[in-house]
């Protein structure tokens, strides 16, 4: 669901991205390709077809496993089709990998009104996945999600645009990953403490609100600015800040930096170390849902190619953006330090960098 | 559902309800022709959505928030 | 969520806004810069089918219009129509540029203050309005879709004929 008006179908266009994570002992590459095209005036089709190949020496594999190397591939399609001031959408993403595949069908729906200066739109995903163990053939769970989204987008001046959005994702069946163990005080073993396997609720629903701003500078510069609140029913609380300044320049280049800040606290079952084993009904050690704070400084350059047209390439663009990721946990702990009581290791923080490049032309 | 975010939500809804409805002999405040800063591709709350994309998944695969990006999403095994 | 949907039902109802396709009294005058330097009045216009056009370069709709307007000016520019497409840009050098890219031959007049604008009390992008002979408006169209050039056409022969 983008924000912005329906009147008008989007822009036909390719993209070509290459994207590179590097961090906390994981790395992912891969390429995503998009393809957008209208056709008779009142559709548009597109296609994505992405791919995460991973390698994975992360804190939890090293400390319960082995590294391990992994391909996730996934293709979605979308169509929109546009009706006077009404614009509806519906699509499909498969997502599959050697032990886990999801299938998500969304439908949305936006309307222009007041004389086009607000856009409202409504959206509704539902999503079956199936969740696989690698060398458990008889291991096969479900999972069913379901997203109901609100968005409005505002004109407030010339210069000025507003945007809320709200979803509410209601999560039913297996929903912890299938490898990951819990460590709990055990004084039988030479290191203190022994592991076993999570246990998740069946059911989670969750809540999230974000406001965001854009505003155009006279010069001819761009700054966003964006905040999103989230609870849900495991009682995370979350809370992500986000501001952006984007800066072009003559020759067709364009410059864009960003600061985002996250924080959430604890899922209300989650704990690096719990007392004894089945301590409670529920238990997690997964630092997703762990108490931490996360800071991302982005940097972008964007060059325009193919000026003026050349075939039937209208316009086209090269870009670069790096991403500097810090993540620090506050009640997640670096397994990796041995030789001291179970619960005094350090705190786990560790630093990734996101790379993306990617070409994208326009029809 | 007792989430935190429900009271700063409904009253939202209200709000924009009363709002939609008391407002809807609203004469447009910004004149059509005088859009052309806001239809600059540099306003674009997602102007390139296979790169907006990529990252909404870097960030949802990491944290555990979810929602309200602006995408659509999927899902993955990945956690 | 039923709140949520039955206000954004609600809302969409009463929402609705009908665009009145037809139009009466006299067309406001007006003179403009052409992109050739001089200035087109309206009133030198009389005795011809008039269409104005309002548009912009960052406007799609406008810019997917242009060739059916081309294709329209053609055909019945020899039979007493004139297109007048006004540039609303607070600055023509947009316009200009992009007028080298996608060549038109009817006159292109530059409204940077949009007081014309005002005028005809442009609601939507693209605004084209068509006047008769007699310097009467008689159609108005808020935006374009396409097939809004078959309407176009219909139009400007039946005012041809008058």
């Amino acid at each position: 669901m983008r924000a912005g008006h329906a009147g008008v179908l989007p822009e036909d266009r390719a993209d070509v991205l290459l994207h590179s994570y590097d961090g906390g002992g994981v790395t992912i590459q891969g390429p995503s390709l998009l393809v957008r095209k209208q056709f008779a005036q009142k559709f548009s089709v597109s296609a994505n077809h992405y791919v995460d190949k991973v390698n994975s020496a992360s804190i939890d594999v090293v400390t319960t496993a082995s590294p391990y190397e992994e391909e996730r591939t996934q293709q979605s399609v979308g169509l929109d089709y546009l009706h006077d001031r009404w614009m509806m959408n519906i699509g499909f993403v498969n997502s599959e990998e050697n032990d886990y595949t999801a299938d998500t069908f969304s439908f949305g729906i936006s309307q222009d009104i007041f004389g086009d200066l607000t856009t409202v739109s409504l959206g509704y995903s539902l999503g079956n996945d199936t969740v696989g163990r690698r060398g458990d053939a008889n291991f096969s769970e479900e999972t069913e999600r379901q997203h109901y989204r609100l968005g409005v987008s505002q004109i407030l001046t010339k210069n000025l645009m507003l945007g809320f959005s709200f979803e509410t994702i209601t999560d039913e069946g297996f929903l912890n990953n299938p490898y990951r163990q819990v460590r709990y005080l055990d004084p039988t073993t030479p290191q203190g403490y022994s592991y076993e396997r999570e246990v998740y609720p069946r059911t989670r629903s969750s809540d999230a609100g974000a406001l965001r701003l854009r505003y155009y500078l006279p010069y001819r510069a761009a700054v966003h600015a964006e905040y999103r609140q989230y609870g849900d029913t495991w009682a995370i609380e979350a809370d992500t800040f986000e501001i952006g300044y984007t800066h072009p320049i003559e020759l067709g280049w364009t410059f864009e930096g960003r600061f985002r800040s996250y924080s959430q606290n604890k899922a209300d079952f989650y704990a690096d170390l719990f007392p004894r084993s089945g301590y409670q009904n529920f238990m997690a050690r997964d630092k997703e849902l762990s108490t931490f704070t996360s800071q991302t400084i982005r940097l972008g350059a964007s060059y325009d190619i193919v000026r003026g047209g050349w075939k039937f390439v209208e316009r086209g663009t090269v870009n670069v953006i790096l991403d500097h990721m810090l993540f620090d946990y506050e009640d997640f702990r670096d397994l990796r330090v041995t030789g001291v009581p179970p619960g005094s290791e350090p705190f786990y923080s560790f630093d990734a960098n996101v790379l993306q490049v990617f070409v994208s032309f326009w029809f | 559902m007792a989430t935190r975010s429900s009271p700063f939500v409904r009253a939202f809804v209200l709000a924009a309800a009363a709002f939609f409805i008391s407002g809807c002999s609203v004469e447009p405040w910004v004149k059509p022709y005088e859009r052309d800063h806001l239809a600059d591709p540099i306003m674009s709350f997602d102007r390139d959505p296979v790169s907006s994309s990529y990252t909404g998944h870097v960030y949802e695969a990491r944290e555990g928030a979810r929602g309200a990006t602006g995408g659509a999403g999927g899902g993955c095994g990945c956690n | 969520m039923l709140r949520a949907f039955s206000v954004f039902a609600l809302t969409t109802l009463i929402a609705s806004l009908a665009w009145a396709a037809t139009v009466s009294g006299p067309a406001p005058a007006f003179t403009l810069q052409s992109r050739d330097g001089g200035p087109v009045s309206l009133a030198s216009q009389k005795g011809n089918v008039v269409m104005v056009n309002f548009w912009a370069t960052w406007c799609v709709p406008c810019r997917q219009e242009m060739p059916h307007l081309q294709a329209l000016y053609e055909r019945y520019q020899s039979l007493g129509f004139e297109l007048l497409a006004v540039n609303v840009e607070d600055n023509p050098e947009g316009a200009r540029r992009w007028l080298e890219e996608t060549p038109v031959t009817f006159p292109v007049l530059f409204d940077p203050k949009n007081e014309i604008s005002k005028l005809y009390k442009v609601v939507a992008m693209p605004t084209t309005v068509l006047i008769a002979r007699d310097g009467t408006m008689r159609f108005i169209h808020h935006g374009y879709k396409p097939g809004y050039e078959n309407d176009y056409q219909t139009q400007v022969r039946a005012l041809l004929r008058e």
